[in-house]
Formats: C-alpha cells, sequence, structure tokens
C-alpha cells in the first residue's frame, strides 16, 4: 500500500519533469510526434526501471559496506552509461524488433537526467531496493504520460496561427507552463 | 565584433554573447528551469557550474593526447563527475545553506549536457588555456542567463531580490512565478524576446531541434546528440566521417 502511495506520488503528484525538472532536454525535442513520444517514453522507463535497480544494488551491497558512498555521482553515471550501452548491445542481438523500436532513443538517455535524479533521489530518501526500483518505474511512467500528452498538444498546434516570435520552443515552454498548472490539481490526491 | 580566434578575450565574449548557452544554444534547461526560484539560487547554480566547466575543460584540454579517441566518452564522464564531487563536498561544508536549496541538482550537473556538450566541441582539441576560457566565457554566459530567469521569478513570485523587498508594499506577489509552471513560463518568454529582437534585427530565429529529423548516424555516437543545432549536412564531423569511409 505504501508502494502505491509512493508510485502515485512519483508518477503524477510529484511529476518528474512537470514539477521536479528532470530529463527536459528530451521532453522539449523529442514531442514532436505521438509516435516518437511513445518510442522515448517506453525506452525511459525499460532503462529507469532497470538503472535504479542496478544502482541500488551496487549502492547497498557494495558502497554502503566499503563505506564509499561519497563516490555515488561517479559510480551511478558510469553504471548508467554502461547500462544504456549494455542494453543497446543486448537488444540489438537478440531482441531485433525492441532494438528497431526504441534504438534510436536510447543514446539520448544517457544524458537525461531523470536517470540520474532518480538514482540520487532513492539514495537521499533512504529507499531500499524494491522501494528504489517500484520509485523508478514510477517516475519513468510519469514522464511517459507528460511528454505523450504534450506531444498530442504539439500536434494539434500545427494548425494554430502562433505569433512569429514565439514559434518553435517558446511555444512550448508556454505549453508545458499550461500542464504543469493542471498537474497542480493531482495535489489534491495526497 | 570581429576579435581574433581562439584568444581569451573571443572565448569569453563567444561564450557570454555569440553562443550563449541558455539563450542561443537553449542547452542546460534542466538546470536552468529547476535552480531559478531565486536569484541567490540563480547564482549559487551558475557559478558551480562556471567551476566545473572551467576545470574539466582546462583538464580534458590537458590529456587530449593522453586519452584515446575510443575511449574519450567514459573518460570526459569520470574527469567531470570527480569535479563535480569535489564541487558537491565544497559546497556542502562551506555554504550549507545554498546547498540545502540547490539539491541534488548540484550531483546532477554531471548531465548537464553543456560540460559534455563543451568538452567535445571544444576542450578535445584546442590548446587548454583557450579551453579554460572557454569553458569561463560559456560558464558565464550560463550565469548571465539563469540570473535573468531566477531574478524575473523572484521580483514577480515574491517581490523580493536577493531576499530583499524591492517592490511596493502594496503588491501582491504572484505565487505561480516560484512555482513549477513559472518557471517555463519565464523561460518561454525570455527566449520569445530575444526571437522579437532577432526579427527586428533581420535575422532568422533558432530553428527547432528535433533530434529524429535531424540527427544521422554520426550525431548519435557524438556526445552533443544533435544538440549542436547543427544541420547533419553542415557537421563537420559528419564530412570527415564521410571522406574517411
Amino acid at each position: 500500500m505504501t508502494l502505491l502511495i509512493l508510485a502515485v506520488n512519483a508518477c503524477l503528484i510529484n511529476n518528474v519533469v512537470l514539477s521536479q525538472f528532470l530529463g527536459i532536454c528530451s521532453f522539449l525535442g523529442v514531442s514532436k510526434k505521438s509516435d516518437t513520444a511513445k518510442g522515448m517514453g517506453a525506452a525511459l522507463t525499460f532503462v529507469l526501471t532497470l538503472s535504479s535497480f542496478v544502482c541500488g544494488v551496487l549502492y547497498n551491497v557494495l558502497l554502503v559496506p566499503l563505506h564509499l558512498e561519497y563516490l555515488k555521482t561517479i559510480v551511478f553515471i558510469v553504471i548508467v552509461a554502461a547500462l544504456v550501452q549494455f542494453v543497446e548491445m543486448f537488444t540489438k542481438k537478440y531482441a531485433k524488433n525492441l532494438y528497431e523500436a526504441l534504438g534510436i532513443y536510447l543514446p539520448l538517455i544517457t544524458t537525461n537526467c531523470a536517470v540520474l535524479g532518480v538514482a540520487l533521489l532513492n539514495v537521499q530518501n533512504g529507499y531500499g531496493i524494491l522501494t528504489g526500483t517500484v520509485y523508478g518505474f514510477a517516475t519513468a511512467l510519469g514522464y511517459w504520460i507528460a511528454i505523450q500528452l504534450l506531444s498530442y498538444i504539439r500536434e494539434k498546434m500545427i494548425y494554430n496561427d502562433v505569433p512569429k516570435s514565439f514559434q518553435g520552443f517558446p511555444i512550448v515552454m508556454v505549453t508545458a507552463a499550461l500542464m504543469s498548472i493542471a498537474f497542480f490539481g493531482f495535489s489534491a490526491l495526497k | 565584433m570581429k576579435l581574433k580566434k581562439n584568444t581569451p578575450v573571443e572565448r569569453l565574449w563567444n561564450g557570454i554573447f555569440t553562443e550563449n548557452p541558455a539563450f542561443v544554444l537553449v542547452l542546460g534547461t534542466c538546470p536552468a528551469l529547476a535552480t531559478t526560484t531565486s536569484a541567490t539560487n540563480a547564482i549559487g547554480m551558475g557559478l558551480s557550474t562556471t567551476v566545473i566547466l572551467s576545470l574539466s575543460n582546462l583538464l580534458i584540454s590537458l590529456l587530449r593526447k593522453v586519452i584515446p579517441d575510443r575511449m574519450r566518452m567514459p573518460a570526459y564522464i569520470v574527469i567531470i563527475a570527480s569535479f563535480v564531487t569535489m564541487v558537491d563536498f565544497l559546497m556542502e561544508g562551506f555554504v550549507p545553506s545554498l546547498y540545502a536549496s540547490l539539491g541534488i541538482y548540484i550531483p546532477l550537473i554531471v548531465v548537464n549536457c553543456i560540460i559534455m556538450g563543451r568538452a567535445e566541441a571544444y576542450a578535445g582539441k584546442n590548446q587548454p588555456l583557450a579551453s579554460f576560457f572557454d569553458g569561463l566565457g560559456m560558464g558565464l554566459g550560463f550565469t548571465l542567463a539563469i540570473f535573468l530567469i531566477g531574478s524575473f521569478r523572484e521580483i514577480l513570485g515574491a517581490g523580493t531580490w536577493f531576499g530583499r523587498q524591492i517592490m511596493p508594499a502594496g503588491y501582491v506577489p504572484i505565487n505561480i512565478f516560484v512555482l513549477a509552471p513559472g518557471a517555463f513560463l519565464v523561460y518561454g518568454f525570455l527566449i520569445a524576446g530575444m526571437n522579437k529582437l532577432k526579427i527586428g534585427a533581420g535575422r532568422k530565429p533558432k530553428e527547432e531541434w528535433d533530434p529524429t529529423v535531424k540527427m544521422c548516424g554520426e550525431c548519435m555516437n557524438c556526445m552533443k546528440m544533435g544538440m549542436c543545432g547543427k544541420k547533419p549536412e553542415s557537421c563537420e564531423e559528419v564530412k570527415k566521417a564521410g571522406e574517411t569511409s
């Protein structure tokens, strides 16, 4: 039950993009079409769940007993980068369909701060391995919801007459601001 | 303004104005939105990024002939992460209140695209001194930009600036500017304002970045991930790869 509350909290109330500003680069960059948003969302969900599990295991099993907690930033970023490479190689070889669907989004994930951010938040909030993995999965789901919604709005926005100086990046920012206000409504769930 | 290329002054000018990372290249959006709730936070974040950026640029440039080409990404990541860890501890020790308000965004400087982008685009190919000033210029440009965002948000959202009351007593603070939506709004409007100035001056505003369209095979292996904003056909690295293959 606590896990469910944690998941709803990470997914909707404290949405990773709209209230914590993690993973903004890809949120703005890959949300032009709903298909690409779907691919990015799925790829991030996959990698983030896996990486929060692996980072959790390594932190609790290796770093804490050895009193090397201060190395966590370096260790986590190297793990994330290696993991993304590994997932890419693995899917290329054994899951061709998955690779074709998610492959081009994988390199974008290494520099996605949501992945490192969740690993660090798990440590900061003192989550164990299971809680941390659930938190990672829920966060990624929240990212997926946000990017998918934004992509639908942007697909409709093509037909709108946007002022010249607002075209492109600024209007997407204003859209994100309105979405962020809408997501405030979820705080009533608390 | 014409300046001799790769001199310290030219690098500073380039970082602060010509290629301002936050407003012109639109890189490092996460910290630009997350840590600009007040002018003080923005300056703190900007300066720590500047320190890390110039030091990592310097070290990467010094090591550019030692690091094998294939291993450069992991090497850069480790170098940057080490500097970030150092700054993280220094801030925790000396400015605990700022450290508390910036939270996990300090360790997250590791994945700030500006730092990796500069390492890849500049420091890995140029002299140490020029690279150091490139980092310094980019960092200061970033600081200036997020200081602007932070000032707007703090003045409109709380009526204060650097914690001091500056709006008249009857001013009712517009709370939303300190909250998450305000960050998106202020950033969007500032870039729209810059576009307006550019259109007025007869230049084209920055084209939208869409990695799935503009990224070619080569950009996938490039740490800038297509965020350099160049079209594949104008990217030097792509041309080079085309010549060799």
